[in-house]
């Protein structure tokens, strides 16, 4: 793919900006977050192209962001936030992406790594086991076409309510695992009978679950608030989303925006991003689907989570009381919300796409949990496998400039069939092996296009959100063993 | 001739397929689409279905078709390898589609397809070729 030779002036050390004179029909500037090394990482694709291209959807406020972590996508970059005013802006599926609410959590435990690594190979494989991952994967659940309906409505409590993990989960995931507004005849019977066997399961490309160490703490308080005392504490990461369920409810949506353009007369330079205004019936539908597919995802991450709580148990031979294996905090980062935030000193009702893309709220904010108000929002950023991930807070900077929203992860750099070139899978579990870290894979081709070598370094990524003061650095966990989807 | 060649993305695959026609540029589209996902040497071509898609024009034609078979993998674990394109019209097609169910036995899956994407989605009717991103 050929570099990118658009015009893209700095800022300042974290900020680069994409004018909108750059193309006609821009209705606001680009802004990439990135220091000059990245900023030349991220030339190397179309991903700014795909910023400015998005600056021309109708009702667009601010600028059109990425994240540190962008990288060339469909419609969208990877690493995109955009926000739209409800009045007379659109909705985009493709700014949402087809992983519906695909997102991460993470567990604290009471374990050091001593505890753990005697047994890491007994615990890998038994979350390897309990959890279904991999092209294709099918749940334990048995799950009609009736109770799908519940499941879309009620997200993370339907898997509580069905002995899937503790009450108290609820309170610390985003939007308590359940968006309101929802309608299930909105929702396709195609994307239900997706849905229906793949209820708990991981699935394939970056997801994952990992065992990690805590390595750094770099505000301790915070960090206690959390239930993240010690370096050398385990945590636990669950990254999935909705499935096959969510990838139909976009396609299905995606036609009727292209349809719908029409209707409402809108033009955008990449029909990935098609969309319609946020107030008609498609946007509405649209909306209310997604929110059905996001509950789908929670429900399945809780699901999972309860598995991970049950091997993680049984491999260390002791009751759940004893592990700690409470919810820290559950994000999505492929979504769009309805939120109010300040535009030019007024407030006003935006519908804010996060693709790739973390909420990133302040402390005092009303919608993050009664546990976390003074400290903000526990922003979950997953690494590569080999390498970190980190633990930040939300900011009011975050509020002024990025409508509340962080990066989301590593962000990739090259290509998957790039890594297979490079890289059989065997190299891949070996090397990771020789970083201290064990590897259980369904595919080891899947493994060698998912190589640290295939991502930024997530340090890097975090170095900038927390230098542009989007959000806050708290901990850093690296990983001591992966399962991979 | 080649029947496809794969696109470098940076977070995905993309491919181009190739036909005589452009029905079959269509069918080699999926064939190149099932090898992303599976090994398809030892698939067998044992289960026929009948497949009719629309789409409100060409390339929303592809995108349907596409995943319309993306939809029959996820919830028949279908793994299809000969596409006969009986009908094809700008905005409709029927298909016979021949292969076998996932065995974990035999087969070998490689990368999960979530989607086709319209980003940069094209076909070209004088060449006979089509091109699409996926999303992995």
């Amino acid at each position: 793919m050929p570099k990118w030779e658009g015009k893209l002036e700095k800022v300042d050390e974290f900020r680069w900006r994409i004018p909108k004179s750059y193309k006609k029909g821009m209705r606001v500037d680009g802004l990439i977050y990135a220091d000059e090394s990245m900023q030349r990482q991220i030339i190397n694709d179309q991903a700014p192209e795909q910023v400015a291209n998005v600056a021309f959807l109708p009702g667009i406020v601010g600028k059109s962001l990425a994240m540190p972590d962008i990288h060339w996508g469909y419609g969208f970059a990877i690493g995109g936030v955009a926000a739209m005013r409800v009045s007379d802006g659109v909705v985009s599926p493709g700014g949402v992406g087809f992983d519906i609410n695909c997102g991460v959590r993470i567990m604290r435990t009471n374990l050091t790594q001593e505890d753990v690594s005697p047994k890491i190979k007994g615990l890998i494989d038994a979350l390897f086991y309990a959890v279904p991952s991999g092209v294709g994967s099918k749940g334990k659940i048995k799950l009609g076409m009736k109770e799908i309906d519940e499941v879309l409505v009620k997200g993370s409590r339907w898997a509580v309510e069905k002995g899937y993990g503790r009450p108290e989960d609820l309170e610390t995931t985003e939007e308590k695992g359940e968006m309101k507004d929802t309608d299930t005849q909105r929702v396709s019977g195609r994307a239900k009978e997706r849905g229906v066997p793949q209820l708990g399961t991981l699935g394939s490309g970056n997801h994952f679950l990992e065992v990690a160490v805590v390595d750094e703490i770099y505000e301790p308080d915070i960090a206690r608030v959390m239930g993240i005392d010690r370096v050398g504490q385990v945590m636990l990461y669950v990254h999935c989303g909705s499935r096959g369920l969510g990838h139909q409810v976009a396609d299905d949506y995606i036609k009727e925006m292209v349809r719908a353009m029409q209707k409402y007369g809108i033009e955008v330079p990449d029909r990935q991003l098609a969309c319609a205004p946020v107030d008609s019936p498609e946007g509405k539908n649209y909306l209310t689907a997604m929110r059905c597919a996001a509950n789908y995802a929670w429900a399945n991450r809780q699901c999972i989570t309860h598995w991970v709580r049950e091997a993680f148990c049984r491999v260390m031979g002791m009751k759940e009381s004893e592990a700690g294996l409470q919810l820290v905090y559950d994000v999505t980062h492929n979504i769009a919300k309805i939120e109010d935030h300040e535009v030019d000193g007024k407030k006003e009702k935006l519908c804010v796409h996060r693709k790739g893309a973390t909420r990133a709220f302040p402390p005092g904010h009303p919608d993050i949990p009664q546990k976390y108000a003074k400290v903000g929002q526990p922003i979950l950023i997953p690494g590569d496998m080999g390498r970190a991930s980190y633990v930040l807070v939300g900011t009011e900077q975050a509020m002024k400039e990025t409508f509340g929203s962080t990066c989301h992860g590593a962000g990739r750099m090259q290509s998957r069939s790039a890594m297979k070139k490079r890289f059989s899978g065997r190299e891949v579990l070996n090397a990771m092996e020789a970083r201290g870290v064990t590897v259980r894979a369904g595919s080891l081709s899947g493994l060698a296009e998912e190589a640290p070598e295939a991502y930024k370094d997530v340090g890097d990524v975090v170095r900038v959100a927390h230098g542009a003061g989007i959000s806050r650095k708290v901990a850093r966990t690296r990983p001591i063993a992966v399962v991979k989807g | 001739m080649k029947k496809y060649e794969l696109i470098e993305h940076t977070s995905d695959i993309g491919l181009a397929a190739y036909g005589k026609t452009l029905a079959g540029a269509f069918a080699n589209a999926a064939y190149g689409m099932f090898s992303i996902i599976a090994e398809l040497e030892n698939v067998k071509e044992d289960e026929k279905r009948r497949i009719e898609v629309s789409g409100d024009d060409i390339e929303g034609l592809l995108f349907e078709w596409l995943n319309s078979l993306i939809y029959y993998f996820d919830v028949e674990m279908l793994l299809f390898k000969r596409f006969d394109i009986l009908e094809f019209e700008d905005t409709r097609l029927v298909a016979e589609c021949r292969g076998e169910k996932y065995d974990s036995s035999r087969h070998r899956l490689k990368t999960g397809v979530k989607s086709a994407t319209y980003h940069m989605l094209e076909v070209d009717r004088e060449k006979n070729r089509v091109r699409v991103i996926f999303d992995i």
